[in-house]
């Protein structure tokens, strides 16, 4: 499915409108695509992580995992969740979701909307790059389908760990990048202000993205939330039926094609 | 408000590994250890590049390293070339050097090595090749040296250095950590070793894969391993880090490291871990 673009907007438009402040929150997505969802907490180990949100729901009757990057809406939780930059314990929660639904053989849908894993003291001396590291290398071999849809912004490692799988769909108003346009500018051009210009060059929208195989499709937005939600119901429901088409490992065979084209 | 500066600072964050420790030793020249700030003569630090202090290993190229670390060696991939596929001014330019500088085609050396009895697939990034960042022809090399060593059923020993994404490579650069994630899982799960060898500095995106990935993780002495920048950190916490956060000593302690392995020691203990992992050496056979 292909979205329709009414009128072309910039990278840096893209970009505002990714970060915009009136996207809808991880909570309000889940609950308007999946009925009964019920959240499980907490990576087993240490801690909780709010920023990754994850449990169980009903998709149109189907069991299914979902798991959900969450910047937060009141001041309180963007705290808490910095922002909805995950710390290591949000991943290790997240591993532990998609290895629970391995086991119960059920799909996981996976929502992202994040800057980027957290850059912080304590995230450092949890092991952020090996809970980043822990989910590539789980994630490239369950053998259950992984959807994943980058509904905001998708920055990075941060991001990748969450979209890893079988099929990766951007809302039409989304990124997905190796780091921020401003970070970008600041490290190639010593010059953060031209983040606007970064974010042409480095071909972070879904339209240059889709162009390019890095996802595989892009969910048109509008006003009313219930129609984008009516739009990745159907979405989900295409690429579930046609993965569970696939033996265990065609899937898998399948997802390790997709990225080793790359 | 720490709240609304925070807010700020996470659209900003990057990484950034220490410029000083990347300088090149001039010859005939005293020098500065970078982290214990002691000051020697060049030729004291020998056939290693060791600080004779503190033991910590200054950053050298692939090829130097493989000098005193296998008994023979043969090269792969060694003509592969980006397609530079952003078209990035400039960036042919930047590589072009690296690859004057480093005698590599990309931030990676790999091939196949022989310590004592052991035959092993070997790759060894080098932090001189534009930071040792991770660019399509890093993660090409690797995912080929993984393969190889599946279908020939050898362990994997990997050096890695890196500053992170290579930037000039965009989301394609971000692509790599998932392709070499799933050649590392693949020959993890035929039973295969992998051993990473963690050396100044391994960040980002690398720490965010391969480097976390071993079975077996070492590091050198003090070599700087971690995920985000110092000074993201910083500017994203608004808090001051201590200097030795990412120093590998510190990141043993937090139990993400299995050893510390000085460069002298590093050859004899890579040989006698391949040989206790070698199919033959257990009680069975
Ligand atoms: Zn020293």
């Amino acid at each position: 499915m292909v979205s329709l673009l009414d009128k072309k907007k910039t990278a840096a438009q893209i970009v505002a409108n990714a970060r915009s402040e009136e996207k809808m929150s991880a909570y309000e997505l889940i609950n308007g695509i999946f009925s009964d969802f019920m959240e499980l907490h907490g990576d087993r180990l240490s801690d909780d992580d709010a920023a990754i949100v994850g449990g169980v729901a009903k998709f149109n009757d189907m069991p299914v995992t979902v798991i959900a990057t969450n910047k937060g809406k009141s001041a309180e939780e963007r705290l808490r969740t910095h922002f909805g930059c995950p710390e290591p314990s949000g991943y290790r929660k997240s591993l532990r979701l998609i290895k629970q639904a391995e086991k119960f053989n059920r799909p996981v849908i996976a929502l992202v909307n994040t800057a980027g894993a957290y850059p912080g003291k304590s995230a450092e001396e949890n092991g952020q790059g090996e809970a980043i590291a822990h989910n590539l290398f789980e994630i490239s071999s369950v053998k259950i389908p992984v959807i994943s849809m980058i509904y905001g912004e998708g920055g990075s490692g941060g991001a990748l760990a969450l979209a890893c799988g079988d099929r990766v769909w951007m809302f039409e108003n989304s990124m997905y990048s190796v780091l921020s346009p401003e970070g970008f500018a600041a490290i190639l051009w010593k010059d953060s202000s031209r983040a606007d210009e970064a974010a042409e060059v480095m071909q972070l929208t879904p339209e240059k993205l889709l162009e390019q195989h890095v996802i595989d499709g892009i969910v048109p937005e509008s006003r009313s939330h219930k129609r984008v939600f009516k739009a990745v119901k159907k979405i989900l429901q295409k690429e579930l039926t046609d993965l569970d088409k696939l033996t265990p490992s065609e899937l898998v065979e399948k997802r390790h094609q997709r990225f080793r084209q790359f | 408000m720490q709240l609304f500066d925070e807010l700020k600072t996470l659209g900003h964050k990057h990484i950034k590994a220490d410029k000083k420790a990347g300088e090149k030793v001039p010859s005939g020249m005293w020098i500065a250890c970078p982290k214990c700030h002691q000051s020697f003569y060049h030729k004291d630090l020998g056939v290693y590049q060791v600080c004779p202090n503190c033991e910590y290993g200054f950053r050298i190229t692939a090829r130097e390293r493989l000098k005193w670390l296998v008994d023979s060696f043969s090269e792969m991939d060694d003509s592969l070339k980006t397609t530079d596929p952003l078209k990035f001014p400039n960036y042919q330019k930047k590589l072009s050097k690296a690859r004057v500088q480093t005698e590599l085609n990309d931030s990676v050396l790999t091939g196949i090595a022989k310590v004592e009895e052991q035959t092993f697939g070997l790759g060894i990034m080098d932090p001189a090749f534009i930071m040792g960042s991770m660019g399509t022809i890093t993660g090409e090399k690797i995912t080929r040296l993984f393969e190889r060593a599946t279908r020939q059923s050898m362990p994997v020993v990997l050096f890695t250095a890196s500053g992170g994404a290579r930037m000039q490579e965009g989301i394609f650069s971000l692509m790599q950590m998932a392709k070499i994630s799933q050649a590392v899982k693949r020959h993890s799960e035929t039973g295969l070793l992998y051993i990473t060898v963690l050396t100044d500095p391994t960040t980002g995106g690398v720490t965010a894969s391969f480097a976390m990935q071993g079975d077996i993780i070492l590091a050198e002495p003090r070599a700087l391993v971690g995920f985000a920048g110092k000074r993201v950190i910083e500017q994203t916490t608004h808090q001051k880090v201590p200097n030795d956060l990412q120093d590998a000593e510190r990141v043993l302690e937090h139990g993400f490291i299995d050893a510390i392995v000085p460069r002298k020691d590093m050859k004899k203990k890579l040989a006698w871990l391949l040989d206790l992992h070698s199919k033959g050496s257990g009680a069975n056979g």
